[in-house]
């Protein structure tokens, strides 16, 4: 279907003049098309034989696409018989096969310089690196022959805000232990980040440091007796941790000032309870974030707890699972540790350690008995705490711990 | 919401501005038989003479009369035939319509719309292919609107004869039978002077205007479905007064710029985007900004493979956005 106006885009098939298998001469009338404009007869393109109609009577068919299929007398390359060819192929809007690019002015953008170290940087890239505190030469770049885009600079922020700024806990087992004395070991992103915001939380907020002992012992026999069954149909583990979270969940809710941010224009009460957890991977700390913590129960905690660290260990967090922490927590005992001194996690109030649970001989009225000891050690930012408002909120999530036992609910 | 094909909206926006408002003109050559492409076709019949004007074949009358009729408290819709033959009536447009308001420090407006088909694609050759909105782009006092989809074009111009200053209309030939779309029943106007987003994206901001939002339109969900890259498409569609607020913020959300046009490149809108951009998006730019337009030559050639090779098209502008996404 040939175009026959400007503006047309389609036509009609009104009555064919020639039949199947008729001869035909070049510009001898083949067909009648009506078309919005005007009806118009179209003329064979070529010499040879009607081979086979397409588009039947009554037929709209579109400019570009085939009407018939005519055996052209015109010989093409080398080959005998003529090959088969579409009648009236012109048209603007079938799509072209690729064609070479255009002297249409859409020039290569200029050679990006190579990597981060050296290179110069988008005024994009600079300024995000700037309001975020970044230095790139941390960061990736995927840009043509290395560049750092907008884009790296954005992937490299979110990871970021996983990184923790956690107790000084034994070094995670993993690459990091891959050097041997005498060697180099190389800065990991991780490792960095870790640096960095330990280094900002240690020298930016005055720590101050508190711990209290727990008797844990009627938790440590309940859970004794629950914790295989709970495995078996929940999958996942009930372990002190969990306890821990939801006693300091319950006591951030008494004392709201232990969740938020030091800022000059005040101190920013956050609104949402989202519990930071330290987890170990092979990589180092990461912290994945418990949100809206205070609306779960202890199963549905310890659920997620299993969920996150395994993800965690996995690296398959995602950014969300890192980010909008409000308080966070430390399993140190997990390492067997009974005394921590952690650093807060920038720019939280506080951060809590859970240490071991350890059988001790214990006064009990005045006699000795054996009773499980635990110990929370809390690092609190003395701008915004106190010591009297510590000792409080510690003295809370202590009663709390000493009362979890078989009456309490786990859903 | 009724489908209409793009110039069945134009002819809808004229018929029923022209019922509602008595002082309503039409005028060009052929409008009363319906005009060459039949944008105007029924309204004689229904508004008789003398307001559907057959003039001469002479655009600086046209323009320069339908300025006369303004003067006289009419409201003109005056067309040129082919946006090609408009340059007889420049010193209309520009020497007088564009400055009445001005040296009459604002006791007079021109409420003039002239209507004008342009672009290419349909082996127009020298004298029905060519872009002219760059060349008004310039001067000061005249609106410029290119609508790309059939509720755009009624809403434009409803809102271009409704407007008490000059207004250019360029509606793009091919668009008229090819671009079928719903549009709203009632009277809505679409503002002269805000672009629209038509596809949202984080990789890629693609500026453009007329048919080649579609050609852009095309690449983009090609590149999304091949190589998962998104560009955020956006119709100017108001050249004059152009939506700085738009271009700025299209600018900023991906850092990288691409602007396409099937207008000459040099000089064209897309320069003027791209000076705006690079003067108050800097610290955002994450590339450098990118124009994609026909070759500096004086009009499409009428041989279809190098009118395809000045066009651009879906293919090249997938190009041109995936390179600039890779930066």
């Amino acid at each position: 279907m040939p175009l026959v106006g400007e503006s047309v885009t389609e036509g009609t098939v009104i009555r064919w003049l020639k039949a199947e298998g008729d001869r035909i001469a070049r510009d001898e009338p083949l067909v009648e098309v009506e078309t919005e404009k005007v009806d118009v007869e179209i003329p064979s393109p070529w010499a040879g034989v009607l081979q086979r109609i397409v588009a039947r009577e009554g037929d709209t068919v579109p400019v570009g696409e085939p009407l018939a299929y005519i055996e052209a007398e015109v010989q093409v390359g080398a080959q005998g018989p003529a090959p088969l060819q579409e009648a009236a192929v012109e048209e603007a809007r079938a799509p072209k096969p690729a064609r070479p690019a255009a002297a249409v002015p859409a020039e290569q953008p200029a050679r990006a310089p190579v990597g981060g170290s050296a290179g110069r940087y988008s005024p994009a890239v600079l300024s995000l690196a700037r309001e975020h505190g970044i230095d790139l030469s941390q960061v990736k770049g995927t840009g043509i022959e290395g560049r750092i885009t907008r884009k790296d600079v954005l992937a490299f922020v979110a990871a970021r805000g996983a990184a923790p700024a956690a107790p000084p806990s034994p070094a995670a087992p993993g690459a990091e232990m891959g050097a041997r004395p005498g060697e180099v070991l190389r800065l990991t992103p991780t490792r960095r980040t870790i640096a960095e915001r330990m280094s900002r939380s240690a020298q930016t907020v005055p720590h101050a440091w508190m711990a209290i002992e727990a008797d844990v012992t009627p938790l440590a026999r309940w859970r004794q007796q629950i914790k295989d069954d709970f495995r078996q149909r929940e999958g996942a583990d009930l372990t002190f941790l969990v306890f821990a979270i939801n006693a300091v969940v319950g006591a951030l809710k008494e004392y709201p000032i232990f969740n938020s941010s030091w800022s000059d224009d005040g101190i920013v009460l956050k609104s949402e309870i989202n519990i930071g957890v330290a987890v170990a991977t092979d990589e180092g700390l990461i912290v994945p974030v418990i949100h809206g913590a205070d609306g779960l129960s202890i199963a549905a905690l310890a659920k997620k707890l299993s969920d996150l660290g395994e993800r965690a260990r996995a690296r398959k967090l995602t950014i969300q699972d890192v980010q909008g922490g409000t308080f966070t927590i430390d399993n140190t005992g997990a390492f067997g540790s009974i005394m921590s001194v952690p650093i807060i996690n920038y720019p939280q109030a506080a951060i809590l350690t859970l240490e071991a649970v350890v059988p001790r001989p214990v006064a009990v009225d005045d006699a000795i008995a054996v009773r499980h000891l635990a110990n929370l050690c809390i690092s609190f930012d003395h701008r915004i705490l106190d010591g009297a408002q510590v000792g409080a909120f510690m003295a809370s999530v202590k009663a709390k711990m000493e009362v979890f036992g078989p009456d309490t609910p786990l859903y | 919401m009724a489908v209409k094909q793009y110039i069945e909206a134009i002819r809808d926006a004229l018929d029923e501005e022209m019922g509602a408002d008595p002082r309503v003109l039409v005028m060009g050559e052929d409008v009363q038989e319906g005009g060459v492409f039949r944008a105007t076709e029924g309204l004689l019949g229904k508004y008789g003479p003398g307001r559907v004007l057959d003039t001469p074949l002479a655009e600086s009358s046209i323009v320069g009369v339908a300025i006369g009729a303004a003067f006289n408290g009419m409201r003109p819709v005056a067309e040129i035939q082919f946006a090609d033959f408009i340059h007889p009536a420049m010193n209309q447009i520009i020497s007088e319509a564009a400055r009445i308001r001005y040296r009459s420090n604002g006791a007079f407006g021109c409420p003039i719309v002239v209507r004008a088909p342009f672009g290419g694609g349909i082996h127009g050759g020298l004298h029905h292919s060519q872009s002219l909105e760059a060349l008004f782009f310039h001067v000061p006092g005249l609106k410029i609107v290119v609508p790309s989809t059939p509720a755009d074009a009624k809403g434009l111009l409803r809102a271009a004869i409704r407007d008490d200053d000059p207004v250019l209309y360029f509606e793009h030939k091919r668009a008229y039978r090819l671009l079928k779309d719903e549009v709203p029943e009632g009277d809505y106007t679409v503002p002269i002077g805000r672009a629209q987003v038509r596809r949202e994206g984080d990789d890629v901001t693609v500026f453009t205007y007329g048919l080649m939002v579609h050609e852009t339109l095309e690449a983009a969900r090609r590149l999304s479905e091949e190589d998962g890259i998104e560009a955020c498409v956006v119709d100017l569609r108001s050249l004059s007064p152009l939506d700085r607020d738009a271009v700025l913020e299209g600018a900023r959300r991906t850092g990288k710029v691409l602007i396409v046009h099937e207008d000459n490149l040099t000089g064209g809108v897309g320069a003027e985007v791209a000076a705006i951009i690079a003067q108050d998006a800097f610290e955002s730019l994450d590339g450098p900004i990118m124009r994609l337009a026909a070759p500096d030559v004086p009009a499409f050639p009428y041989a279809a493979p190098l009118e395809d090779f000045c066009l651009p098209n879906a293919e090249k502008i997938g190009d041109a956005i995936r390179r600039l996404a890779a930066y």
